[in-house]
């Protein structure tokens, strides 16, 4: 039997089991979560034990935007390199998600399949990382980002910033942090660890911004001065230095050179010390470029040669929801998850590159996990868009303010409507045969426009779709 | 006189530090509806240190977290002078949030420290002690002839209003200044303070209108009519379906 599984936690393993697959019969959805929420109320120490036995131990992925899709391109490059990656599955990035992913792993005694090839590859919610970290006790932690998002759940951007300071700096927390250098917050956890820190960056100041943009959220140095950029890459992201103090941005050790942005894909040489490979992705956006390079240098930490990595990115196909891709009555439809202003600004930034004039679908809700907050559209610049969009639908919950928001911009929608199923049929009917729909949805929209793409398409339900 | 011919100054305070939530759509929604109009809009962008224009006809501010309004307090507190003349001369202004908190007597934050407000409005704002519930969630109040508003309001800091203050509107969802009173934000003169975001003037059109006669009105003299067009159509449906998102799950007032 695995050490640390008692009566209890065996008891709570097939309690969730059961639950997950009743809740896939009926299905109710994927039972990513259930699961995870009744075995861990019955053992909470299940993390803990589960996570001990993985044989390659525990990477963490946290920061606002990019989890999803870093942890999946991370998960593919420790694949190819022959490991076997355990991974909580489609954004389900709480306590629960993470016990639900490890439930699925063990059998009755407690003892993970394979323990010996295992590695953990978790992407957890920025805010509950610092109490799930310690219980996880990962070898390697990623941090991505820090933006506004979900206000209205999570208060203000500066507390999760410091929960972060505070949980590294405990002795012994994480033996390594891979950090965005670029991302100021970020970067300067480096001051806080005592353990290696391995830092990632664009090295192209020609993928910079013409001008910041309103969507800023880190102004202040920890000395209280404000930041000057010699390049800005997204939102406050860049090469910034202090004007107050010594601080600047650290060079990075994994870094992303002669980056090209295209409609479809991306190219950039990935550098590491002396080692340069060019990479290309099927996926656009510089954000792209960023949860690339992420998991290229969390694969770099963990000691994954850099081949193995330049193979598993070229060969990944997008994360669930995540520039996803359906063929639906004849045409293409391309599903783009934008949720906070810097994650919509980027996306947009990414439709600049497709081809004009666009047909777009574009929904907000209002759920917990969309913000019920929709104020946020006012700080993205959807103005990016006028005179590149043909026709515009919009949806969700609270297309109204969407459509607002739009016609503010010069946009005007040719239909509203809150209905997902019909604002999608209008919209491929908006789209000539052989042409291609652009669907930017926020989490729950998401979620509700890819199963109805999926059913029209064949593809898979949500819980089918990762490994 | 013709609208053409018509322009108001428009001054924006700290839009960089102060605008977290989103409240440059105000600007955003007054620009657009200052083109429907003819009306020209001249923003001025005031930062820390910066000089503020010679005269205005129009103030906005949004809000910031602690730390932002911690940051730009001292600066501000240094133009009280002048904001409290331009509000007596009846200068329009719209205060949200953190600039609201600002633009009265004092906020004491969670801290205990008494970060100084211009004033303008008679009003005080305290920081809850630790661990009390932030204020968060939709609003539908009523204000009086602009009608319902609604909004999103999402602060920690609770107001009260000092006997010379009038609400600006009636909480009928929502939390309001602090909660218990059943008010919401205040006014005094042409300067309307509220916790509303949402962003607000977009979803509400007669308070942008509102806030252009006032402007004009300073520009031009007291006679100055506005013929008020009918509201953007796609305004008026966002403003129906945040008020019915009110009703159904923001916290009722009796």
């Amino acid at each position: 039997m695995a050490p640390g599984f008692g009566p209890r936690e065996r008891g709570a393993l097939l309690a969730g089991r059961a639950a997950g697959q009743v809740v896939r019969r009926l299905g109710r959805g994927g039972g990513t979560a259930l699961p995870g929420l009744i075995a861990g109320r019955l053992a909470p120490t299940l993390i803990e034990s589960a996570a001990a036995q993985l044989g390659h131990g525990v990477v963490t992925v946290t920061g606002t935007n990019g989890k999803t899709t870093t942890a999946h391109l991370l998960a593919a490059i420790a694949r190819g390199a022959g490991l076997r990656p355990l991974a909580n599955r489609s954004g389900s990035n709480l306590e629960r998600g993470i016990v639900s992913s490890l439930v699925d792993a063990v059998d009755p005694g407690g003892s993970v399949h394979d323990a010996a090839r295992r590695l953990g590859v978790f992407e957890i919610d920025e805010a509950h990382w610092p109490l799930l970290a310690p219980r996880l006790r990962p070898r390697v932690a990623l941090f991505l980002n820090l933006f506004r998002d979900q206000l209205d759940r999570y208060g203000e951007v500066d507390s999760i910033a410091a929960a972060w300071r505070a949980a590294v700096s405990r002795p012994g927390a994480v033996p390594t942090l891979v950090l965005n250098v670029d991302d100021p917050s970020v970067a300067q956890l480096g001051e806080d660890t005592r353990g290696e820190v391995i830092g990632f960056g664009i090295e192209d100041p020609a993928a910079a911004l013409p001008a910041p943009e309103h969507a800023t959220d880190a102004r202040f140095c920890r000395c209280g001065a404000t930041y000057e950029y010699d390049a800005i890459y997204m939102g406050h992201v860049g090469l910034w230095r202090c004007r107050g103090c010594e601080r600047r941005r650290p060079a990075p050790i994994v870094s992303a050179e002669r980056v090209h942005l295209g409609a479809e894909e991306t190219q950039f040489d990935l550098v590491i010390g002396e080692r340069r490979v060019p990479v290309a992705i099927p996926l656009a956006g510089l954000y792209s470029v960023y949860n690339a390079l992420a998991a290229a240098a969390g694969a770099h930490a963990l000691g994954l040669p850099i081949e193995a990595t330049a193979r598993a990115l070229a060969d990944s196909g997008p994360a669930f929801g995540r520039q996803e891709r359906f063929h639906v009555e004849g045409r293409t439809v391309r599903l783009l998850l934008a949720k906070n202003p810097t994650g919509l600004n980027e996306v947009l930034r990414a439709l600049e590159a497709a081809w004009p004039p666009l047909t777009l679908l574009a929904m907000l809700n209002d759920g917990i996990q969309d913000g019920r907050d929709v104020s946020w559209i006012y700080d993205a610049d959807v103005e990016r868009l006028a005179g590149l969009v043909g026709k515009l639908v919009v949806s969700g919950r609270r297309a109204e303010d969407l459509a607002l928001r739009f016609a503010l911009a010069g946009i005007e929608p040719a239909a509203v409507d809150t209905d997902t199923r019909v604002a999608l049929q209008t919209a491929l009917l908006a789209t000539p045969p052989g042409g291609r729909l652009e669907v930017v949805a926020t989490y729950t929209a998401m979620l509700e426009v890819r199963e109805l793409l999926a059913s029209m398409s064949g593809a898979g339900h949500y819980w089918e779709h990762d490994e | 006189m013709n609208d053409l011919a018509r322009t108001i100054r428009v001054v924006t305070l700290y839009p960089d530090v102060m605008s977290i939530y989103a409240d440059r759509g105000n600007l955003i929604a007054l620009r657009a509806r200052c083109r429907q109009y003819g009306i020209g809009c001249e923003v001025t962008a005031v930062g820390i240190g910066d000089g503020l224009p010679a005269d205005a006809d129009l103030v906005l501010i949004g809000g910031g977290q602690d730390q932002e309004q911690r940051r730009i307090a001292a600066d501000l507190a240094a133009r009280g002078v002048r904001l409290r003349d331009w509000a007596e001369d009846d200068v329009a202004m719209l205060t949200i949030c953190g600039g609201f908190q600002l633009f009265g007597h004092f906020y004491r934050t969670a801290e205990g420290e008494e970060l100084p407000g211009v004033g303008i409005f008679d009003v005080t704002t305290v920081a809850p002690a630790p661990g009390a519930p932030r204020c968060i969630g939709d609003v539908l109040a009523d204000a009086g002839d602009l009608g319902e508003v609604v909004g999103f309001e999402n602060h920690g800091g609770r107001t009260y209003l000092g006997p010379h203050a009038r609400p600006f509107a009636r909480m009928r969802h929502g939390f309001g200044n602090n909660g218990d009173d059943g008010t919401e934000g205040a006014v005094y003169r042409e300067a309307i303070g509220t916790y509303l975001h949402g962003s607000l003037l977009p979803k509400n059109p007669a308070v942008t209108d509102r806030l252009i006669l006032a402007a004009l009105r300073h520009r031009y003299g007291p006679g100055v009519k506005l013929e008020t067009l009918p509201p953007d159509p796609y305004a008026e449906r966002a403003h129906r379906a945040a008020a019915a998102v009110a009703r159904r799950r923001g916290r009722p007032n009796p």
